[in-house]
């Protein structure tokens, strides 16, 4: 395991990079998946028509193909942002698709009785929505939703084939392409940079699943 | 009658087939190694009597190894070592040919996959703790290219200068360190897993600056009908070579020697490959390093 012990602050700079590349997009996807599953679920046509194309789309299409429609599509639009910044906002158009589907099957575990109560005192359909039935379903949501986001910081390890230079994965690269060192150990250490992030993750969404369970 | 037609039809189709296959494979079969001697023991003896050479080249680096829709890879890494193989008695069918990009070529070698490795591998200290390299084959330099009307670039002093401008290379190449001490600011160097892309990117303005060894940067020139052009001096030496187990001197030296008897091969191979994109030269074959 030289090689890793060797080239630890590597290791480090990356691991660094790939997490607040993650922060980002998972922050981005769970607003836009809120979003996008609020859509679904709202009682206007179009947004739900939209809504369900939206996953329909995004959900059917492989990570690589939004990546590479992001780096290399809409630069040919003649917007040019970083490739950092285009990683991001691919990783969140993604998995937004997923965090949607998730959240919805949470919205449909609410009672039926709870939404006619919130109508029934007068609130409006955003009102009922953000006050009485997302706060019901985010609780039941938390397994599946915590599913979603550590595939997508797996994920992540796709976005250094895009433009994106420094993270977990490029490390990898670096180290056995150049320097030379034996792929094995290299990936061993690649391995637990993402466990460092995913398996605390998982404790902390088991934690958050006990306090806030609903018992029904 | 239609059935006598479409007989006469396949068999006049079956000879050209056949006649195609002996005017491809006859001119070579000539320059195979016959009645081959080599001392037992030796990794040449070995791989006479195996009757095959496992080789690792690159699948998608033109004009050196690259495999088209003819499933066969073709370059001059490719040529390289076939006048090694022939020269062991294998025929080129014999050659089982292996992708083996930058990351794993090390680990190839080592594992015993492949018998020896060609595929614009540039010879290093870090690399040659683990392997033996034989040659220099072919001496590269690093070169930079950007689109056509770029006028602000002219060398990679240049980068430092303007720190808006991207630099693309490929993940954890030779090229990519390189370059690393003409950037004013790390984030400067985009990197992708292969060249293919850093051209789309430089098509399409996301990078101003494409930089690797000048040979490829040629073929992405020449492909891109005059929009990429090549700028500046080569501002390194990348000495080719070819990878082999760590410590076989015996092996080392026999290709050595091979490739220095067969300065014709050598120099038809160049012409029939690389030597086919406009700009390059064709090449000497270096001074071999000694091997160790």
């Amino acid at each position: 395991m030289d090689p890793v012990f060797d080239n630890l602050d590597l290791f480090w700079s990356g691991f660094l990079q790939t997490l607040g590349f993650i922060a980002w997009a998972a922050v981005g996807s769970l607003i836009l998946g809120t979003l996008i599953a609020a859509c679904r679920v709202s009682p206007v046509a179009p947004a739900r028509a939209f809504g369900a194309a939206y996953v329909t789309l995004v959900r059917n299409v492989p990570l690589t193909v939004v990546l590479f429609f992001f780096a290399f599509g809409i630069p040919e639009l003649g917007i040019n942002r970083s490739f950092y910044f285009f990683g991001i906002c691919s990783l969140i158009v993604y998995t937004a698709a997923f965090v949607c589907e998730a959240l919805r099957s949470g919205i449909n575990s609410v009672s039926a009785g709870q939404a006619e109560a919130a109508r029934a005192i007068g609130l409006t359909f955003t009102q009922s929505l953000g006050q009485v039935i997302l706060p019901q379903a985010f609780r039941s949501t938390i397994p599946p939703l915590g599913s979603v986001l550590i595939a997508m910081v797996k994920n992540s390890a796709v976005v250094g084939a895009f433009g994106v230079s420094g993270d977990l994965f490029a490390v990898y690269r670096g180290l056995t392409g150049a320097g030379g060192l034996q792929a094995f150990p290299v990936l061993i250490g690649v391995a637990v940079g993402f466990l460092i992030i995913t398996i605390p993750a998982g404790i902390t969404l088991a934690v958050l699943e006990r306090k806030l369970a609903i018992a029904r | 009658m239609r059935f006598l037609r479409t007989k006469a039809t396949l068999a006049t189709l079956g000879l050209a087939l056949s006649l195609a296959a002996c005017g491809g494979d006859g001119d070579k079969d000539d320059d195979v190694a016959k009645n081959t001697d080599f001392a037992a023991g030796t990794t040449m003896a070995k791989i006479a009597d195996a009757g095959k050479l496992k080789v690792g080249t690159k699948f998608d680096q033109p004009g050196f190894g690259l495999v088209g829709l003819s499933d066969e890879p073709e370059g001059f890494d490719v040529e390289v070592a076939k006048i090694i193989a022939a020269e062991l008695g294998i025929d080129e069918d014999q050659i089982e040919w292996t992708e083996s990009p930058s990351a794993v070529r090390e680990d190839l070698i080592e594992s015993g996959d492949v018998d020896l490795v060609v595929a614009t591998y540039t010879i290093n200290d870090e690399r040659k703790m683990r392997i033996t390299f034989a040659g220099p084959y072919y001496v590269a330099g690093q070169q930079l290219m950007v689109k056509s009307d770029n006028d602000t670039i002219t060398g990679p002093e240049d980068i430092k200068a303007n720190p808006d401008m991207k630099v693309c290379s490929v993940d954890g190449s030779t090229p990519a360190e390189n370059i690393k001490q003409y950037l004013a600011d790390p984030k400067q160097l985009v990197t992708f897993d292969v060249y293919d892309k850093c051209a789309a990117a430089l098509g399409n303005g996301q990078v101003d600056i494409v930089t690797t060894d000048n040979v490829i940067l040629l073929g992405f020139a020449s492909k891109s009908d005059g929009d990429f052009k090549l700028v500046g001096e080569q501002f390194t030496e990348e000495p080719y070579g070819i990878g082999i187990k760590k410590g076989d001197v015996e092996f080392c030296e026999f290709i050595n020697d091979t490739l220095k008897d067969h300065a014709d091969d050598y120099v038809e191979a160049w012409e029939d490959t690389a030597g086919e994109i406009e700009g390059t030269q064709t090449p000497e074959l270096p001074e071999a390093d000694t091997c160790a």
